[in-house]
């Protein structure tokens, strides 16, 4: 088991360094010449050559590009990801002021996703109702379908412009997370319910359900003890991945709702085209993501026995 | 004779499907009294597994009930609540599934899922149930049972496993047991012990069991009485010893006639003989093959497994060299070894007098066009996109025989030499059954008439009486062409109507070469023994001793 | 497998096929009319007909309408839905059901060069490790792996970070982003394929290894490739708005979906059309590709 843990971890390490790999190749060697990006944000001729190469030597674009990648990498590995270019300010302090505001956020709405996301698939595959069931099932693509930003435009139209429930824009209070949270939920709620409710229809097919039913166990017990926990492995695993889409969805949501968080930052960074911020916010997403799936990796072998098995080898 | 435990009358399922529904079981009715042993015996489709499902009502959601009843004791199971439902099941009758493999909760331990059976019925305590499902464990015979009891499935064997569901299945003492094929996905030998086990425990309990099985010869030993059902009816039932002895329907005597396990119990007819001087050069001579696999990350000692230990074969022109084993034996891995399908990590193979152990290039495709194989799974093994016309002229078109037009012609003579009708050129694979499938495959093994063709376990994905008439075919094709068999089987029943020799393969050895009449009648190896005496419709035996 | 092949299945019909006489065929299965195919579908025709409307207003929005998307009458500002304006107008007048009609050149173009990158890039990485295998396959699915590990979006925005703004650089920061789960698909259905029975039975037929490739592998591993891409047809869709929502699409003037969505948004609390009806043509166009795809995996899934 620590073989496996450590392996794990191992694994997470080198992929993150081969995102910031990706992240540095795309954002200070594609555009050719990013100072020139960063400075007049295309239109060379404004700006004064002289000072241009006085940015080059402040982020060390004249050097070659190795050493540069070494250099950015050593101070990355530190936490350093140098300083803004639109304010200056270090890129890991606007970062680390923007992270709670999103996490807030992003945690709520993942967790209104399993709750509901989970429970309707349950629901579905339990109730002997037909139109319970088709309701049901209608629902989850409707909810992959929807953009992100309109579900966010019509909760504020709804509730804020008409029924002046819950507040349309800011960051502070609960009542404010409410909005941005259910808009986010929607798309991993759709997409949790439609693995869950496939998984746990096949998992019902299982002939170790038919066992079940075969000692005398009740439609309930086999629903939940027997085939729940079998038909979470595959959710668990989907719930993983969502958890980048949800970040990527907050870019979208934190500009709708005008929150001050991880997702506005990068959109005006991107606008601004401030890539040390840029660079920050894409390597942090990565990091999110990399840790996030690795937590499941280490929760997967306590429930799944023939993964501990092997893990375990 | 006293009251039926269970009456079945005039029983009717049937199957919601795309074009209306479509009868499964069509008014069969059947009595099995206390204590009895009955056999539902059938081929696939027959409704016979769908009869022992409507027995505890474990149909699918788009099956139903469509008239009849069900009567077990005063109870009639069609017409009872979901509540009374639970209340029979497990307690009343107990089920044993069909394969072991994938029918207990991989998530659940063992022990558990005993005990769940003894606590759902009230029999037990949350603490005690762990001891009394420890207890039952012991009785189906499973070693350790306090340690396996905490074991996952996957950390059993597929005979272990079996015993464990048996152990679900009688934990709650239940009056008639309801076993579905219980033993067709285990070799015969762990076969012969779990039916023993079963039988012995029914006995002690004073249970009745209702054996559905697609082997005449597992009735024939287990049952008091046999049913034999063909599309949706019983087209006879009558005692065990009566009905085979002298079966009254058509059906029933196809039925047996094409049991390979009777023949060879009662030693039916002459094994085949190869008149052939042995004088004569091998076509295929293997020598010392060995083939070991590295274990993907496995810390400990042993990092490679040996599939293949050291086997020597000869197989001459023109006939049938037959490798028997259970399922790890190695037999296949043999064949892909002697086919250069995969690279052997020591030995000679040598084809028709030339070393082909590292053939490569136009050498190694030399061979590929004068030795051939044929597949277990006719499902499997043809492309279900390509027509049939396409599929068997494929071998052609790889090496340029021929133009179009004489493709098509050789596809047509093929098909004609299989027995299939010239208008199966254009279908595809999934519009023809599982025989003609396997047809299929032969003629395609045949298009460039080649010396050998390798025979992986050619019939048993089909049924009894189509595996009559495949092998039948072999043999005629052989006798016709002059081309030598290596075939590799589990089933000794069938090695003994096709192969002119025999060798027996035990953990990647050979343990017994021989003619096939001398090593059926005079087993030299204790294990050719065991097999032999592990093939059902022998009769019952007595005890040997029980080992998972 | 063999556990379905040989005995009963109990969760489907046995008897369509195991009623016959042993031998015989089933009965060649009449193929189905389309007309009652679609009959018992009424969503499905719904989605082509969206998804038809879509494509023809991309090629010949003046099928639909014969305002100009661009310019407005400053006298009809902020009008609402009606029979005169469907969708109603914007703050300079203009119709905005012209600017989705006109819009949909831009986003179907953008949509498909995002799509075809991810199909076409993907779909080569992943038929090249599946088919090669060894150290090849090992490369190049790290490559696939931390690609992945970077949100879709995070990494598309990190594109047009690096190549600027507009409706092409969108597309092929969309497409890149989606190269690795097609490179995984891929390579899945390929590594199947490849050790199907059927595959050996023509490798050891003699068959070439570029013939076995040709004839057996791409023709069975492309049915769920092509699949996805009608399923990356919607996320590219949402996408693609979505960032020229964030404004890093076509500059202001050009009506993309997201640009007009954008727009609207400074006057949700007195015109509500403005957000409320493209955002259902964009969502409505999504539902009609996923519910084609999904159309399409049931075709599939049945042929197999």
């Amino acid at each position: 088991m620590r073989r496996y843990v450590i392996r794990r971890v191992a694994q997470a390490v080198g992929v993150l360094w081969a995102a910031y790999t990706v992240v540095f190749l795309v954002l200070d060697y594609l555009p050719g010449d990013p100072v020139a990006a960063m400075a007049g944000q295309g239109d060379q001729t404004a700006v004064d050559p002289a000072q241009l190469d006085r940015l080059r030597a402040r982020y060390g674009f004249d050097k070659p590009v190795l050493v540069q990648y070494l250099d950015y990498l050593g101070r990355a590995v530190r936490g350093d990801f140098g300083d803004s270019v639109a304010t200056g300010r270090p890129v890991t302090g606007m970062l680390a002021a923007a992270v709670p505001q999103t996490l807030q956020v992003t945690v709520a709405g993942m967790a209104l996703a399993v709750l509901f996301g989970g429970g309707l698939a349950v629901l579905a595959t339990y109730t002997r109702r037909r139109w319970l069931r088709s309701l049901l099932l209608s629902l989850p693509p409707l909810g992959v379908s929807v953009p992100v930003f309109w579900t966010g435009l019509l909760l504020v139209e709804l509730f804020s412009f008409r029924l002046h429930v819950f507040p349309a824009f800011g960051d502070d209070g609960p009542r404010g997370l409410v909005l941005p949270a259910v808009a986010l939920a929607i798309l991993p709620g759709a997409m949790i319910a439609q693995v869950l409710a496939k998984s746990l229809l096949d998992t019902l097919d299982e002939p170790y359900a038919q066992t079940a039913r075969a000692k005398g166990a009740g439609r309930a017990r086999v629903h939940l003890r027997h085939a729940l926990r079998n038909a979470a492995l595959p959710a668990l695993t989907v719930a993983g991945v969502l958890v980048g889409q949800l970040m990527a969805n907050s870019v979208v949501i934190e500009t709708v709702f005008s929150r001050n968080g991880v997702g506005r930052l990068t959109a005006s960074a991107v606008t601004a085209q401030d890539i040390p911020v840029v660079q920050g916010v894409v390597v942090f997403a990565a990091l999110v993501f990399v840790l996030v799936n690795l937590a499941v990796d280490l929760v997967y072998p306590l429930l799944d026995p023939r993964i501990a098995g092997a893990a375990a080898r | 004779m006293s009251a039926p435990l269970l009456e079945i009358s005039d029983l009717a399922v049937s199957y919601r499907a795309r074009a209306g529904r479509v009868a499964a079981v069509r008014g069969v009715s059947l009595a099995v009294a206390p204590g009895e042993i009955v056999a539902l015996v059938g081929e696939s489709g027959s409704g016979k597994s769908t009869l022992a499902h409507a027995v505890l009502r474990l149909l699918a959601d788009n099956a139903a009930i469509d008239g009849g009843h069900v009567r077990f004791g005063d109870q009639d199971i069609a017409a009872l609540s979901d509540r009374e439902l639970r209340a029979v099941r497990g307690r009343g009758i107990g089920f044993v599934p069909q394969d072991p493999a994938v029918s207990l909760n991989p998530v659940l331990r063992v022990g558990d899922q005993v005990a769940e059976a003894l606590r759902l019925h009230g029999l037990a305590t949350r603490r005690s149930a762990r001891l009394d499902a420890v207890e039952v464990l012991e009785r189906v015979g499973l070693p350790d049972p306090a340690v396996r009891a905490r074991q996952y499935p996957h950390e059993l064997s597929g005979g272990m496993r079996q015993r464990v569901l048996i152990a679900v299945a009688i934990a709650a003492r239940p009056k008639l047991i309801v076993a579905d094929e219980p033993t067709s996905a285990l070799d015969v030998t762990v076969q012969r012990r779990i039916l023993d086990r079963l039988q012995d425990l029914t006995e002690e309990l004073g249970s009745a069991v209702l054996l559905v099985t697609h082997d005449l010869g597992v009735a024939a030993d287990r049952a008091d009485r046999i049913a034999v059902m063909s599309r949706g009816r019983i087209v006879e039932s009558g005692p065990a010893r009566r009905t085979l002895a002298e079966p009254a329907h058509p059906y029933t005597r196809r039925l047996i006639r094409s049991a390979p396990s009777l023949a060879t119990a009662r030693a039916a007819g002459p094994a085949p003989v190869l008149d052939k001087p042995s004088g004569e050069p091998p076509l295929v001579a293997a020598e010392g093959l060995v083939k070991e696999y590295r274990l993907p990350r496995a810390a400990g000692a042993a990092r490679t497994v040996r599939a293949v230990d050291g086997v020597d074969l000869e197989v001459r022109r023109g006939e049938t060299l037959a490798l028997v084993g259970e399922s790890g034996s190695g037999k296949s891995t043999t064949a892909r070894l002697v086919l250069r399908l995969v690279p052997a990590t020591a030995g000679r193979i040598v084809f028709d007098g030339e070393d082909v152990t590292a053939a490569r290039g136009a050498r190694l495709r030399a061979l590929r066009r004068r030795a051939q194989l044929v597949y277990q799974n006719p499902y499997a093994s043809l492309d279900p996109r390509l027509s049939v016309g396409a599929t068997i002229t494929e071998p052609l078109r790889v090496f340029g025989v021929g133009d179009r037009a004489s493709r098509t012609a050789r596809a047509r003579e093929l098909l004609d030499r299989v027995a299939l009708p010239a208008d199966a050129l254009r279908r595809r694979p999934a519009e023809l059954s599982g025989g003609q499938r396997q047809r299929v495959a032969i003629a395609r093994a045949l298009a460039l008439s080649p010396d050998l063709v390798v025979c992986d376990e050619p019939v048993s994905a089909l049924d009894v009486s189509v595996q009559a008439r495949v092998l039948d075919l072999l043999a005629e094709l052989q006798a016709d062409l002059g081309v030598a068999y290596l075939l590799i089987s589990h089933d000794l029943a069938v090695v003994r109507q096709v192969a002119h020799r025999v060798a027996v393969l035990r953990a990647g050895r050979v343990v017994e070469t021989g003619a096939t009449a001398d090593l059926f009648d005079r087993p030299a190896h204790p294990y050719t023994r065991e097999l032999l005496a592990a093939i059902p419709g022998g009769g019952r035996r007595p005890h040997s001793e029980e080992s998972p | 497998m063999s556990r379905t092949l040989n005995k009963e299945p109990t969760a489907e019909p046995a008897v369509l096929r195991a009623a016959d006489p042993p031998e015989a065929a089933p009965p060649g299965r009449a193929a189905p009319g389309l007309g009652r195919f679609l009959l018992r579908r009424p969503g499905l025709v719904l989605a082509a007909l969206v998804a038809a409307a879509v494509v023809l207003a991309a090629f010949w929005p003046d099928l639909f309408t014969s305002r100009d998307p661009l310019t407005g009458v400053p006298a009809q500002r902020f009008s609402a839905p009606g029979g005169a304006h469907w969708f109603g107008t914007d703050e300079l007048g203009r119709d905005v059901f012209a600017r989705m009609v006109h819009g949909a050149a831009l986003s179907m173009r953008a949509t498909l060069i995002a799509v075809a990158l991810a199909f076409v890039g993907g779909g080569l990485v992943g038929l090249v490790a599946g088919f090669v295998g060894g150290r090849v396959e090992g490369v190049l699915m790290r490559a696939v792996d931390v690609v992945l590990s970077i949100p879709a979006l995070f990494l598309s925005l990190a594109l047009v970070t690096a190549l600027g703004y507009g409706t092409v650089k969108v597309a092929v920061a969309v497409g890149v982003a989606s190269v690795a789960t097609f490179a995984r698909v891929m390579r899945a259905e390929v590594l199947k394929v490849r050790q199907a029975v059927y595959v050996e039975a023509a490798r050891s037929c003699g068959a070439r290894w570029y013939t076995v490739l040709a004839r057996h592998v791409l023709p069975n591993a492309a049915g769920p490739v092509v699949v996805l891409a009608t399923l990356d047809f919607g996320t590219a869709i949402l996408a693609v708005s979505s960032l020229s929502f964030l404004g890093y699409g076509a500059p202001p003037p050009a009506p993309e979906w997201g640009t007009v969505i954008a727009g609207g948004r400074n006057y949700l609390a007195n015109a509500w059309w403005l957000t409320v009806l493209p955002g259902a043509v964009i969502a409505a166009t999504v539902l009609a590709a996923n519910r084609i795809a999904r159309a399409l995996d049931g075709e599939w899934a049945r042929r197999r």
